[in-house]
């Protein structure tokens, strides 16, 4: 009696067992679907690209001071005509994002230091969530806004100083951006300030440094590696972003650093590339990959080099 | 108390003191010029949207005359053209074909559909003069909103002298009303603003946002499991940590371009539907919802996992029995978070082609279909005045989506939220 119990017993653990291992192999496939997921934007962007770079050489990519996908230049061109030299939509990009990062960078920390420092916890409890709601807002929302009302305001404003303001100016375009991604700075740079030590302000503070002093001698250049990354993090969004500049910055690539001009950036191009008719044979439409692929490493080692900061920095006083 | 003790403050420590004052204020004027950007944008837009409530009908006298119908079939009859021969009947001072051309635009370009409809849905009308009021054309419906100035020269806008008579006398005689706009809540997309609706980018959005969800709810859960309760530290899993931490921020674009070239290249899947689209939000979505329910996770004791395995579960037993349940309104918290971001997220759906131009409700996650916030740059897209009103109202309704699911997302955290 004994003895069959026993069997019986194990019969069920080994039918169990099974059932277990099938369940944690299940587990494990969903969990790797992360890798695959990354495994395939790299393999799917690497192999149009290379289509692409058939029809262009990779010097004239990379190099070449003229983006007109569109226009046939040479006749005897194979495939399709254009040029496809990225440099003026990187510089495009970058004077967004500079934009954008110039007005959220005080917005930003600005804000931190007030919600860390100074605020009760009840303000505290109220603004934070509001704040976010601006990261919560569709992009599209932003767009809409910036191109309607931004860019007329600023355009009317220009003219009335004398300035020449092109309808679709990256300045507009760069602005709604900072508003979205001050609360990414805003809310990652209150946690790192958050985790200064307070030892560190107690002991400003005893020597009768008032709290202004504190923090900017003191909490803020302990905070300054994490305050780093969450600012890289924002760029690396900023230049990620789509719709805002989509709908808010121009089309023609002009190779510029005037904000009040209007210029176009690698994201604005992909979709512009790839809405309507594709031919997956033709340069123009493989051009978006090779911009596809540019755009995930850049943002890829931004991320990287800011995740690193802010677990460097965390070890520090954990 | 004697005067000895107090601190005269030296200019050196007033000028101190107000820079310290000074600091606090720029933290304050971060925050209001931050906030301040919300309130004016979600204003100025519901501003321009709030109008969309109503429409603007002109009624008119349609005279049915037996003879322009053949009773076998009704639908062959022409109906604008008896419209239009009302227009001419209501205006007979009307001669020359530019002008009639104008007082036939004061009705929408739909105003013989509407009437066919009517006619159709009570044949006996036939043969009797009938009052309806038939949707007015959108430059007339933006003026009647008093959103077009009457003092601009006549070049300079769209609605000209002549109509602006021909209003004042139908407004005059009371021909001129403002009725709900069901026609926004309740057909698809349409070149004419007056008749462009909301209904079939709801649909599109519902039909992707369901796909998203029932991929990447379970996948993202059970990964979330495998790593917090079963994963050994090495690197394989450090490896998979990784790769999600980047997912979580690589550009929306990308996914789009992922989407594009594996799932409609390879796989062949259709096209701008709803099924792709919720596959290409689904992987954007699933490292938001693995990162929340690992936080959900590691919030449940480990007493719990001590108590089921000290009286003989097993591990799956411990993690599927007890610990996943209680952690499961974290990971639902997580997930509607998730798919808000996800219901906003337009790149990636242009990129796969859900820009088209669809009039027609969506009927399966298969057909082509277009989702709220690509109509939205579809119509902010849009020459014609009056889509500014159309979008802004869209964007409305997009954002009170917004507003409930992480109403939801709150409500949620705050009813099932467990201390330990």
């Amino acid at each position: 009696m004994e003895k069959t119990k026993t069997i019986n017993f194990m019969a069920k653990s080994s039918r169990h067992r099974r059932v277990e291992q099938g369940v944690i192999a299940v587990l494990i496939a969903c969990s790797t679907l992360a890798i695959f997921t990354t495994i395939g934007i790299i393999a799917s962007l690497i192999f149009e690209a290379i289509q692409f770079f058939k029809f262009i050489p990779i010097t004239d990519f990379l190099f070449g001071l003229n983006w007109s996908p569109q226009t046939a230049i040479r006749e005897d061109q194979i495939g399709s005509g254009g040029s496809f030299g990225v440099l003026p939509l990187i510089t495009g990009t970058f004077l967004i994002s500079a934009v954008a990062m110039a007005l959220a960078t005080p917005l930003g920390l600005f804000s931190a230091i007030y919600l860390a420092e100074y605020a009760g916890p009840k303000v505290r409890a109220y603004i934070k969530p509001l704040l976010e709601i601006l990261a919560g807002i569709p992009t599209v929302v932003y767009g809409f806004f910036a191109a309607l009302v931004i860019a007329p305001f600023i355009r009317m404003t220009g003219s009335e100083i004398g300035l020449e303001v092109a309808s679709e100016s990256a300045l507009a375009a760069g602005i709604a951006m900072g508003v979205m991604i001050t609360p990414l700075i805003s809310s990652l740079s209150d946690d790192v300030i958050n985790s200064v030590p307070q030892a560190l302000r107690d002991a400003s503070l005893g020597l009768g440094a008032t709290h202004a002093e504190t923090v900017a001698k003191v909490v803020l250049p302990a905070a300054l590696p994490g305050i780093a990354g969450s600012l890289l993090l924002a760029t690396s969004r900023a230049i990620g972003e789509t719709m805002i500049v989509v709908m808010a910055a121009g089309l023609a690539a002009q190779l510029t650093l005037n904000p009040l001009q209007a210029v176009t950036t690698i994201t604005v191009q992909i979709v512009t590339l790839l809405t309507g008719d594709q031919e997956f044979d033709s340069a123009k439409t493989l051009s978006a990959f090779a911009l596809g692929l540019m755009l995930f490493l850049v943002t890829l080692c931004l991320n990287a080099i800011a995740h690193q900061i802010v677990r460097h920095y965390r070890e520090q006083y954990d | 108390m004697t005067d000895d003790f107090t601190i005269i403050p030296t200019p050196h420590t007033r000028r101190r003191h107000k820079s310290e004052l000074r600091f606090q204020w720029y933290g304050k004027a971060a925050i209001i010029a931050a906030l301040g950007f919300l309130v004016l944008m979600i204003g100025s837009i519901g501003y321009k949207g709030v109008g969309v409530i109503y429409q603007t009908k002109i009624e008119l006298d349609i005279q049915l005359n037996a003879d322009a119908f053949d009773p076998a079939q009704l639908r062959k009859a022409d109906f604008s053209g008896l419209v239009k021969t009302a227009l001419r009947a209501r205006f007979p001072d009307v001669k020359n074909r530019r002008q009639k051309r104008r007082l036939y635009g004061l009705v929408s370009s739909d105003a013989g559909f509407e009437l066919r409809k009517m006619v159709e849905g009570n044949p006996n009308l036939i043969g009797s003069t009938i009052k309806i009021q038939l949707t007015a054309s959108d430059d007339i419906d933006t003026f009647i909103k008093g959103k077009i100035d009457k003092n601009l020269p006549e070049s300079d806008r769209r609605v000209k002298d002549v109509e602006i008579n021909w209003i004042e006398k139908l407004q005059a005689d009371n021909s001129v009303v403002q009725v709900f706009n069901t026609a926004f809540f309740t057909s698809g997309d349409s070149r004419e603003p007056e008749l462009a609706g909301i209904l079939s980018a709801l649909v599109g959005s519902f039909f992707t946002l369901l796909v998203c969800f029932l991929l990447s709810f379970p996948i993202g859960v059970l990964a979330a499991i495998y790593l917090e309760e079963f994963a050994p530290k090495n690197r394989w899993s450090d490896l998979i940590e990784i790769n999600i931490n980047n997912l979580a921020a690589v550009p929306s674009i990308v996914f789009g371009l992922l989407g594009l070239t594996i799932f409609l290249n390879t796989f062949g899947l259709p096209r701008s539907s709803p099924l792709v689209g919720g596959m290409v939000l689904a992987l954007m979505t699933i490292p938001t919802i693995i990162i929340a329910s690992r936080a959900s996770l590691r919030a449940v004791p480990p007493s719990i996992r001590e108590a089921a395995l000290s009286i003989g579960a097993t591990r799956v037993q411990t993690t599927f029995h007890h610990v996943a349940p209680l952690a499961l309104p974290g990971m639902l918290t997580g997930s509607i978070v998730g798919m808000a971001q996800a219901l906003g997220e337009t790149a990636p759906l242009i990129m796969i082609g859900m820009v088209a131009f669809i009039v027609d409700v969506p009927a399966s996650i298969l057909e082509p279909a277009t989702a709220l916030p690509v109509q939205i740059f579809l119509w902010a897209d849009s020459p014609e005045r009056a889509f500014v009103e159309r979008t802004s109202a869209a964007i409305i309704v997009l954002l009170g989506f917004l507003v409930v699911m992480n109403l939801g997302a709150i409500l949620l955290r705050k009813k099932f939220e467990q201390r330990f």
